[in-house]
């Protein structure tokens, strides 16, 4: 089965042979000659000597000598290490560390070691096919666009826009996630979206709710300047492993608490000062805990509170109630330990807040990110170096993907999808508003949000009545994203042969393939090559909000085509590809990245994407040696006094040379220099009731808190052209910036603002004054309009701890995002058939260093799948000892719905506590104890397959994001 | 001259397996052969810790002096090599090494393991430097290069240090005193016969 030792192949013998006459160096003579000898070039751990031993080695390199260098973005976490690749003749033949990166200085993981092998990949889809009667068969790409184009043409004559589902990619670059979502557009649906939905679609909400933009506030390399960091909910050692370079020689430096929160002790945990285990889906209670200590002993930041919180007051009668024993009893971490963490969180500062998955990806998780925000505005840790709520997004460019609007509740930047962003949008693409109306089943579904990617298949399964718009999903055209990393796996079989049409665009089958045989489809099935991004070219935006932009290191390998092309084809062939591409240069129909990347700065204002053209990210990448590691800023060329990456907001056109923003909401600094302030985003006022009846309106705007250099010594509400003038600014546009904020609204232009004024000179004008464009406000602690506006502790839909539903059930049933989310009454009928007796374990799932997302990708690279060549459950040696189970012994894990289960490997550890078990997602190919290899085209196979851990999880949505809940349920373990 | 050594910062190491791919990309190593591996004790315990593993180039090899075809020698920085052309693949050196170093790419029946392959530092072999028949056998040669081993340039948290002895003992002993703890630069009493004075 597995891949045996294959022959050697020399992948430098011809550059080797090259050289191999001329006289090379000899190394004793140049580490002599260098004057410096080994030893100084073995400081690994200190920077200056990195660029010593490059000077070196271009002397030295007998077998770089033939080679060019071209520098990448690893493609799998959001770390964003750069790639430094030797390519000769179109091959990539080496690769090198990045030793100028002030992000990776260098250094890499198992999977960005291993990033060569993907472009030489024998098991990647290497032409289009086809399912014909239940056989995969080639056809060429025209033959393959135009049957699909038809076929969708058709599900569209007969039940409408939306009756096909646009599934893009955290992997591609920002130009082809963004072309995505314009593709919908132009298709006519809200039905697109991407990874971030089951990554951290509740950490945007949740965030962004808070204080205003859906990001990590500070940066992996920020983390060194913290003094204790609190990691809840995330295993950085393995899913962003070069994050630990800067969290733990941070954490010796400042001789930091690093404390983690999990229901593992995972690896991360094993380098921590204190571990606190909890149960999974307590996250709120803990974070609450640890705020009644703060409370109670007078530890919070009462000035920071009264400047730049608002709702404090409501938020402390929900703090107030989860007492040490109340928090034990739900969360089962003891309350002394949770004071002496709460104790060190709020007063041995500057402290920091990580999280991941394990906050995100539950039922409450929009809730659960809320009252992590809390806990940091609580203790004033917003806003500075080494504090922050430093969240580790998970794909390589799924902050971009996120900011580029591939979701299905906003137009690119967060502009929503109301009528006014439609109108902004169709003003930066130059079309018609009525063109887009036209192309959308009715205006009303144009402003729905549409179909979370967590429900395909019940969009596909459910009665046609249940799912508020024109029709089921018929078509899925998926391009770039796992099947297996989604839950309910059984469920979505059905789904999956259901469907009219699916097409999977990736570089590999993926499961997708291999469940669609499984569930019986034998045809009206397509698989097109598409190209890895070492491939294409283009920007990608690290978790830290830094833009790079990535080389094409070699040509599209096989068959595959970029992104890019695979998206001009389509709108080709569905015939809108003049109105969509018309400020775009398309070469050989690949639309030019660059054209992409300026079309979308013109259109970004909202999120300051607007000022990192394509001109400034090159020079970032090729003079990365000038920025400085710790601060992020360039301190000499060309670059000078840039921050790496321009990370957003970098506001005003790129001619206004801001120089992007580090940490966000920084009043330390002034807005030129990347200070912030938190943003005016839900009005400037809010009525409240009294107790005794009255209404009174209670401002929003930040009290006596304002960026340095402020010309406004205090809060104040966003730009438009009305406020300049009220502050007789509006003197200081020129006379081409009135022309276009004229054009914009010329009915009543005083109403363009900052983040519709196409010139940029809203935002010019307001900085020239030392203003942030989008005002400055007060954080909200207590988010009115989203379902829990003070996050309420809700146990997960499947507990084991059925006694705590009636005090904390989940919210009741209702319709969201065009579907019901009957989790209410799941959750009840689960207590009603005493599911918790039946499967007492707990069951979670995680990440594998090794393997990234589904793992197709992953799992077909030699060099890692040999590292993990098992799939595996978790489970405690006293629940194995309960079940006879030996570890390493194949067990049947069986879940709560469908008559589920999986045939794994037993791993025995007190990793887990007792009553949990742990599964890792990565694994497909397998399902319910059946090895699905033929279910693959010949030969592309990833080379491990096993179980996937989603097919084992249950039902349950978060209410505001549609996020699925793989990290909580219940399962059984038997010996197999 | 240069002493070359290997040493893996227990404190920093995070299994991320980093090492091992690099190793594999740079010297195309196939499937089943494991120059550098990374071993966890006390895995899923209080006080996990992790160390990246290879041959460590010891200070009179034991490898070399089990050897019955003498193919083991040490280079002018201390690195220890062999010749593949020499080698009889009887694994003599593998029950000597203390470190588990020496891998065979076969495991037949009357013990034909075939030739020993095992790190090279990035060193190559004794074929001429930079030559395609030392990269067929051994792999890059980035010490001609002015290179330093792959595993340890591109280590995610800078735990594995390669470099000279002093030097990187020197990194070391500073990052301890920083932090005020260190489990030891392990496997440098039995590879170097002394270990890092803190």
């Amino acid at each position: 089965m597995l891949v045996k030792k294959s022959d050697r192949q020399a992948r430098r013998g011809s550059l080797a042979s090259l050289v191999a006459d001329t006289k090379a160096l000899d190394r004793r003579a140049f580490l002599r000659r260098s004057g410096i000898g080994a030893g100084s070039l073995a400081v690994l751990g200190t920077m200056p000597l990195g660029t010593v031993r490059k000077a070196e080695a271009a002397a030295a390199g007998p077998l770089t000598a033939g080679a060019i260098i071209r520098k990448g973005v690893c493609t799998h976490c959001s770390v964003g290490c750069t790639v430094t690749a030797e390519v000769a003749n179109d091959v990539w033949v080496g690769q090198e560390p990045s030793w100028d990166s002030p992000i990776n200085r260098g250094s890499h993981c198992a999977k960005g070691a291993a990033v060569r092998e993907l472009v030489s990949g024998e098991r990647r889809l290497k032409y289009p096919m086809k399912l014909v009667n239940g056989q995969w068969t080639r056809i060429n790409w025209d033959q393959a666009v135009n049957e699909i184009g038809d076929k969708l043409m058709d599900a569209r004559g007969k039940s409408g826009a939306d009756s096909v589902y646009w599934l893009g990619s955290a992997k591609m670059t920002n130009e082809g996630a963004y072309l995505f979502r314009k593709f919908g557009a132009f298709w006519g649906t809200n039905n697109t979206d991407h990874q971030a939905r089951i990554c951290h679609s509740t950490t945007v909400t949740g965030v962004a709710n808070t204080w205003g933009y859906g990001a990590m506030t500070n940066s992996y390399t920020d983390i060194r300047n913290a003094k204790t960091q609190i990691i809840m909910g995330g295993n950085p050692a393995e899913a962003h492993p070069v994050s630990l370079q800067h969290l733990l020689e941070g954490a010796e430096m400042q001789k930091a608490n690093v404390i983690v929160i999990d229901p593992r002790l995972t690896r991360t945990a094993a380098h921590a000062t204190e571990y606190v285990r909890l149960r999974p889906g307590t996250d709120i209670p803990v974070l609450y805990g640890m705020m009644w200590h703060i409370i109670k002993n007078g530890w919070e930041d009462k000035e920071f509170i009264k400047q730049r919180v608002y709702g404090y007051e409501d938020a402390r009668k929900e703090m107030e109630k989860w007492t040490p024993e109340e928090v034990e009893r739900v969360s089962g971490v003891p309350g002394e330990q949770l004071k002496r963490v709460a104790e060190m969180f709020a007063k041995n500062k500057p402290s920091t807040l990580i999280w991941c998955m394990g906050q995100t990806q539950h039922t409450v998780g929009t809730a659960n990110v809320r009252a992590s925000c809390m806990l940091l505005l609580l203790t004033g840790n917003v806003g500075a170096p080494g504090t922050g709520a430093n969240i580790f997004r998970g794909h390589d460019n799924v902050q971009g993907a996120t900011d580029v609007g591939l979701d299905i509740v906003t137009l690119p930047f967060y502009y929503g999808l109301v009528e006014g962003a439609w109108k902004h949008w169709s003003r930066v693409w130059e079309v018609d508003y009525d063109y887009l109306v036209s192309r959308f089943d009715e205006k009303k579904l144009m402003e729905t949000p549409g179909i979370p990617l967590t429900r395909w298949f019940d969009a596909v399964l459910l009665p046609k009545d249940q799912i508020a718009q024109k029709d089921n999903v018929k078509a899925m055209f998926i391009q770039g994203h796992a099947s297996n990393s989604i839950t309910r796996i059984p469920e979505s079989l059905k789904g999956l042969k259901a469907l009219e049409l699916l097409v999977v665009a990736d570089p590999h089958p993926t499961t997708w393939a291999s469940l669609a045989v499984q569930a019986g489809r034998k045809d009206n099935m397509y698989l097109l090559p598409v190209a890895t991004q070492f491939e294409c070219r283009g920007s990608r935006v690290a978790s830290n909000r830094a833009l790079q932009w990535a080389e094409q290191i070699v040509k599209p390998i096989f068959e595959s085509k970029d992104d890019l092309e695979v998206i001009y084809l389509m709108a080709k062939k569905l015939g809108f590809s003049d109105q969509m591409f018309k400020n775009i240069k398309v070469e050989n129909n690949l639309p030019v990245a660059e054209d992409v990347l300026r079309e979308m700065n013109r259109g970004s204002f909202s999120t300051g994407y607007c000022g990192q053209s394509p001109e400034r990210l090159k020079s970032h990448m090729a003079h990365q040696a000038d920025f400085d590691m710790l601060t992020q800023r360039a301190t000499t060329g060309p670059n000078k006094g840039d921050y790496y990456g321009l990370p957003w907001p970098c506001w005003g056109t790129p001619e206004v040379k801001h120089p992007g923003t580090p940490l966000l909401y920084n009043t330390n600094l002034s807005v030129m220099e990347g200070g912030g302030c938190f943003r005016a985003r839900f009005g400037v006022e809010r009525e409240e009731k009294q107790p005794d009846g009255t209404s009174i309106k209670v401002s929003l705007l930040a009290d006596g808190s304002y960026s340095k250099d402020s010309e406004i010594k205090d809060g104040y509400p966003e730009f438009t052209l009305g406020v300049l003038k009220k502050l007789g600014w509006d003197k200081d546009l020129t006379e081409a910036e009135m022309a276009v904020i004229n054009k914009v609204n010329p009915t009543t232009p005083d109403a363009v603002s900052w983040s519709t004024d196409l010139s940029g000179g809203v935002q010019r004008v307001a900085m020239m004054h030392g203003c942030v464009p989008y005002g400055n406000a007060k954080a909200r602690m207590n988010a009115f309009g989203l379902p829990d506006p003070i996050p309420v502790h809700r146990e997960p839909i499947y507990t084991p701890r059925v006694e705590l539903v009636s005090k904390y059930p989940t919210l009741p049933d209702a319709k969201q995002f065009r579907l019901p989310n009957i989790g209410f009454s799941v959750q009840k009928a689960a207590i009603d058939k005493g599911i918790a007796r039946q499967f007492p374990l707990i069951l979670s799932s995680g990440r594998l260093v090794e393997y990234e997302g589904g793992g197709e990708e992953t799992r077909s690279n030699k060099w890692l799948a040999e590292l993990q060549q098992t799939m595996f459950i978790e489970i405690n040696p006293a629940d194995a000892a309960e079940r006879g189970i030996k570890d390493g012994a194949l067990v049947w894990v069986t879940g709560a719905e469908n008559d589920s289960k999986a045939k794994v490997a037993a791993l025995v550890t007190e990793r887990v506590g007792k009553g949990v078990a742990w599964m890792p997602f990565h694994f497909g190919g397998w399902f319910a104890g059946q090895d699905l290899r033929g279910n693959y085209p010949a030969g592309l196979d990833p080379i491990v397959l096993g179980e996937s851990a989603n097919s084992i999880t249950t039902y349950g949505y978060d209410p505001a994001t549609g996020m699925q809940e793989p990290k909580a349920t219940l399962c059984q373990i038997t010996a197999a | 001259m240069a002493r070359m050594k290997f040493l893996c910062d227990a404190d920093r190491c995070i299994e991320c397996n980093a090492c091992v791919t690099a190793c594999k990309n740079e010297n195309e190593v196939p499937w089943g052969i494991n120059r550098r591996r990374v071993v966890t004790l006390n895995d899923g315990k209080p006080g996990e810790r992790s160390i990246s593993m290879a041959c460590m180039h010891c200070t009179d090899a034991p490898c070399a002096a089990v050897c019955p075809v003498n193919c083991f020698y040490t280079t002018a920085d201390a690195v220890v090599l062999h010749s593949k052309d020499l080698c009889i693949g009887c694994g003599y050196c593998f029950y000597a090494c203390p470190f588990g170093a020496p891998q065979y790419p076969r495991v037949g029946n009357f013990g034909s393991r075939g030739k020993m392959d095992k790190c090279t530092y990035c060193a190559g072999g004794p074929e001429p430097d930079g030559s395609r028949a030392q990269f067929e056998k051994y792999g890059a040669n980035r010490l001609a290069e002015g290179k330093l081993p792959l595993c340890a340039e591109m280590c995610s948290t800078k735990s594995l240090l390669a470099g000279d002895g002093e030097v990187i003992a020197q990194i070391y002993k500073e990052r301890v005193s920083r932090r005020g703890y260190g489990s030891g630069a392990w496997g440098w009493q039995t590879a170097y016969g002394a270990t890092i004075a803190t």
